[in-house]
């Protein structure tokens, strides 16, 4: 039993409706209680889909409990036949049905339906929602992909974009396009946009593109197996991943790499002058392993961040994560719990959180800011524009995005040179940014801090500090720490790091306003 | 007087009873403002990550503070063996309480897995109240989806809660109900005025200023879903007055008259009292009769707040009603409601939810209430639709906010209007 205030992935009988939602002509029949149902909204209300999720639901209750059940799962079986002639079906449990006795598998064969019933398992109790869509999409494509002979000219399948997903509408149109540029058409794009039917050709496709490695990578290892396809491994989100992707697709195609970056604009963007104060911002990067080290490349090598933190929800991808950590000397954190997550940006003091709809909660609270880059999703981030993160465009959507909740570069210097101001001050906010700037909180000074004016090396001994260093605390003096609140709230969290690491390298446990700067002289780039 | 204006009265109407594919939430929702209402209480729901993620999808992920609620899930380990899950309750509820000491009472809420499990929740309760006592009370009732649908769980919530008030013999009104603070200041307001009182309510803000119960108690219900509380409170010895639901001019002054004649308050101060507010609501009430007047009504079973809502449409706003379903009917609490309903009314009790799609496209309402999963689907083909979940979420009741009320109703109607060109 595990105490859970938000959660970062829904049960995995959701991640299977993602898939029957990004799909035509199947029809998804869950066995659950009523209330199971909610999850319809997720699709037509954050997604804003026009249609209802291709979901047929048993829908027992309590005096149902017993002999029942399985009675009413066979009636919806046939009943989502009836009424909705799918291609094929697939069944599955939701949690509550887990822990009665019934069959599907052996239900459905009863029903002797003239179409495929893909029985799915999952443990709703011990995997979540994104194993639910990878081994949902797995299970289809095991049951109606066979091998076949390869289209004449060379083709390839696009694997994992599902309902739901975090820009996978528009990801899918930016990969479309940057294959055709080098001539490969897309065979089937799936999950997303297809049929079962669609599923059958997936044979006949020279090679795929394994999209999303977290929704659709062991649909493409049983593809590598039972149809000889090789799959790509770099996810092209970034300019440096595309080019590698690219580089990819030639190495399986052996054809040329052919590209248009006629309206690649990020790399300008970073390297024109007005970015010169993003350099070496502090930022803290959780989400999906996927995007989270796309994010990380892309924020250390092509707009010039410092990566101070980087983890992910999804322990299915916590080896790579982990590589990728080690890359930007950090150590990966790898949890679904919230609280555990506040806690490591808490202590990494970032100045910029590239996160989930969760990291938005935690930037809220710390008054930090915040960019989304994966899921879980909330409405806002399925935008009516078009918002790729994958390839050119998506590179040139992600600096936009990134950049848009930091305060402007101007603006933050002249922040940082008037600091007294009662008007324009960090508290104030972003001037392009909402919400009503507040006047500036006064603090006070106590008339008796009369704080002994020794150096960080001679730390005066009141007996507190001593204890202090005895417990291997650091202390701020009073004015230091007024010293400190001067400091614009962007680069606050990066100079009281800063200053306490010199100060515990040093061994002074009293940190004085020389302490500060002394820090941050031996900081100075 | 013309061929189509409607007769009244529905009590001895046949109700369709349906069962099959439901489009509702379960129980477990209610939480979702009970947690926001009762401000030292927290809900720690005993289920699966599916429970967590429905409180998550229904709450929104927008709501920044940390929430008074949560799930303890269940784990592969748990399903083994019983006796461990209420060790491993106590430690999470001992890790909670430790985190939130400004927590006075804690709910066990039940959930479909924990029922199937059969996890002894009330005596958990028990067991954690003697553990935690006197800084904290712990209840236990059940949200599941096996038995309750969407605010049901309210009501499962507070028939839990009465047999621990305290016993008294004082002659003391209980309005019962979780409504919007605001509303809940201008219900007590015009009961003073009226000089009825002391008045409760239940659940109050805080559990120090709970209501006590007792034969001399007179009780009304402020929400129509309260039907176990109602019995739980007449188990105590409290009397129920009966009265339509405080929605629109008419539903609030017959709701208030009803606790007026309980309490003898004179013909002439309650003219007084209401005369001006009941103005005020009928003019409020008049801005979109323009937009609903005439208007065909559907309503898909969700919030069981559909009767009362659906007399106050027709019968102040002018809407024809169709079919008007309802998850469960108590036709005890519903009658002084029932009674005021267009006798035309097709009644519906359950969900059957394609037969009803398939009757609804029949009909073809110019007004559709339902569930969010359902909105944009029919928005899609062509119908207006109000989601139900806004009128649990929104001040609705009594006279200040019945031109709100019908104002939620308006709304999608001038909305199509306007994004097709023209005035509503």
């Amino acid at each position: 039993m595990k105490l859970t205030l938000w959660t970062y992935e829904g049960p995995p009988h959701v991640g299977a409706m993602r898939v029957a939602t990004a799909m035509k002509d199947l029809q998804l029949v869950l066995h659950g209680p009523q209330g199971d149902t909610y999850a319809d909204l997720l699709f037509t209300m954050i997604e804003r889909r026009n249609a209802r999720p291709p979901v047929s639901f048993s829908t027992f209750e309590a005096s149902h409990m017993g002999t029942d059940t399985a009675i009413l799962l066979k009636d919806a079986l046939a009943a989502a036949h009836a009424r909705y002639k799918p291609q094929a079906m697939a069944v599955a449990l939701t949690c509550t049905a887990e822990l009665l006795q019934d069959d599907p598998n052996g239900i459905s064969r009863a029903l002797n339906l003239p179409i495929p019933v893909v029985p799915l398992e999952l443990p709703s109790y011990s995997r979540k929602e994104n194993y639910g869509a990878d081994e949902t999409f797995r299970a289809l494509v095991r049951a109606l992909a066979v091998p076949m002979e390869r289209t004449p000219e060379v083709t390839c399948n696009l694997l994992g974009a599902t309902a739901l997903g975090f820009r996978h509408r528009d990801d899918v149109a930016e990969v479309t396009k940057l294959l055709a540029t080098m001539g490969i058409k897309v065979n089937v794009c799936a999950p997303l946009g297809a049929s079962p039917d669609d599923l059958r050709k997936l044979g006949q496709a020279h090679f795929n593109v394994l999209m999303y490695p977290e929704t659709g990578e062991s649909a493409a290892r049983h593809l590598e197996r039972a149809c000889k396809q090789p799959f790509t491994k770099v996810v092209p989100i970034g300019v440096g991943a595309t080019r590698d992707f690219l580089a990819e697709v030639s190495q399986i195609t052996g054809l040329p790499v052919v590209t248009d970056e006629s309206t690649l604009r990020q790399p300008w963007w970073s390297a024109s002058v007005d970015s010169t104060y993003l350099t070496g911002k502090r930022v803290f990067i959780f989400g999906d392993g996927t995007h989270v080290i796309a994010a990380a490349r892309i924020a250390a090598k092509e707009i010039g961040f410092e990566v101070v933190g980087m983890g992910c929800y999804n322990r299915e991808m916590a080896r790579p994560l982990r590589t990728a950590a080690a890359e930007y000397g950090l150590e990966a954190l790898v949890t679904d719990d919230y609280l555990e997550v506040e806690k490591a940006i808490e202590a990494a003091a970032p100045e910029l959180i590239l996160g989930t709809q969760m990291e938005r909660n935690i930037a809220k609270k710390l008054g930090l800011p915040c960019a989304v880059i994966s899921a879980p999703v909330h409405v806002q981030d399925f935008p009516a524009r078009y918002a790729p993160q994958m390839g050119f465009e998506g590179a040139n959507v992600l600096f936009d995005t990134w950049v848009h909740p930091l305060v402007m570069g101007l603006e933050e210097h002249l922040l940082t040179m008037f600091r007294e101001d009662f008007e324009f001050h960090d508290a104030a906010g972003a001037s392009h940014h909402g919400g009503k700037a507040v006047a500036r909180e006064e603090t006070p000074v106590a008339p008796a801090e009369t704080a002994p004016a020794a150096t960080s090396d001679t730390p005066a001994a009141p007996s507190p500090v001593v204890d202090a260093q005895a417990r291997g605390e650091i202390r701020w003096r009073p004015e230091a720490e007024r010293e400190l609140r001067k400091i614009p709230f962007f680069v606050r969290g990066k100079a009281k790091r800063n200053t306490e690491l010199y100060a515990a390298h040093k061994g002074v446990c009293d940190i004085s306003v020389e302490t500060l700067y002394e820090a941050k002289a031996h900081y100075a780039r | 007087m013309s061929l189509d204006s409607p007769t009244f009265g529905c009590t001895d109407s046949p109700v369709r009873r349906e069962r099959g594919q439901k489009a509702v939430f379960c129980g477990l929702t209610s939480i979702v403002w009970l947690h926001r209402k009762m401000q030292d209480a927290f809900f720690l729901v005993v289920g699966s990550r599916t429970c967590a993620h429905l409180l998550q999808a229904a709450a929104g992920v927008m709501i920044f503070a940390e929430p008074r609620f949560g799930t303890a899930v269940l784990e592969e380990q748990d399903l083994a063996g019983l006796a461990d899950a209420h060790k491993e309750l106590d430690r999470e509820v001992a890790k909670l309480l430790e985190r939130r000491p400004d927590i006075r009472q804690l709910f066990l809420v039940g959930s479909c897995p924990s029922e199937v499990l059969k996890l002894d929740l009330d005596r958990a309760a028990e067991r954690l109240s003697g553990l935690h006592a006197p800084h904290v009370r712990v209840y236990s009732y059940t949200g599941s989806g096996l038995d309750t649908t969407f605010t049901q769980g309210e009501d499962t919530c507070l028939a839990a809660m009465v047999p621990t008030l305290d016993a008294t013999d004082a002659a003391e009104l209980v309005v019962v109900g979780a409504l919007p603070d605001v509303v809940e200041d201008q219900c007590l307001s015009l009961l003073t005025q009226l000089g009825v009182g002391p008045v409760r309510m239940l659940p109050a803000r805080r559990s120090d200023i709970e209501p006590a119960v007792g034969p001399n108690t007179r009780f009304i219900l402020a929400q129509p879903f309260l039907g176990e509380t109602s019995g739980a409170l007449e188990r105590r010895g409290a009397k129920r007055i009966s009265a339509p639901f405080p929605f629109g001019e008419e539903g609030t002054t017959l709701w208030l008259r009803a606790v007026a004649d309980a309490y003898g308050v004179s013909a002439e101060k309650f003219e007084a009292v209401t005369a001006a507010p009941r103005a005020r609501a009928k003019k409020a009430i008049a801005a979109h009769l323009e937009t609903l007047s005439g208007k065909s009504l559907f309503m898909f079973p969700d919030s069981q707040l559909e009767i009362p809502l659906a007399r106050f449409l027709a019968r102040e706003c002018g809407m024809k009603t169709t079919e008007i379903a309802t998850p469960f009917l108590h036709k005890a609490i519903m009658a002084p409601d029932l009674a005021l309903l267009p006798s035309n009314t097709a009644l519906t009790e359950g969900q059957d939810l394609e037969a009803q799609l398939d009757r609804h496209e029949a009909i073809n309402p110019d007004l559709t209430v339902c569930g969010l999963g359902l909105a944009n689907p029919l928005e899609a083909k062509g119908h207006a639709t109000k989601w139900a979940i806004e009128l649990v979420f929104t001040p609705v009741h009594f006279y200040e906010q019945a031109g709100d009320l019908a104002g939620l109703f308006s709304r999608p109607l001038r909305r199509r209007a306007l994004l097709n060109g023209g005035a509503a």
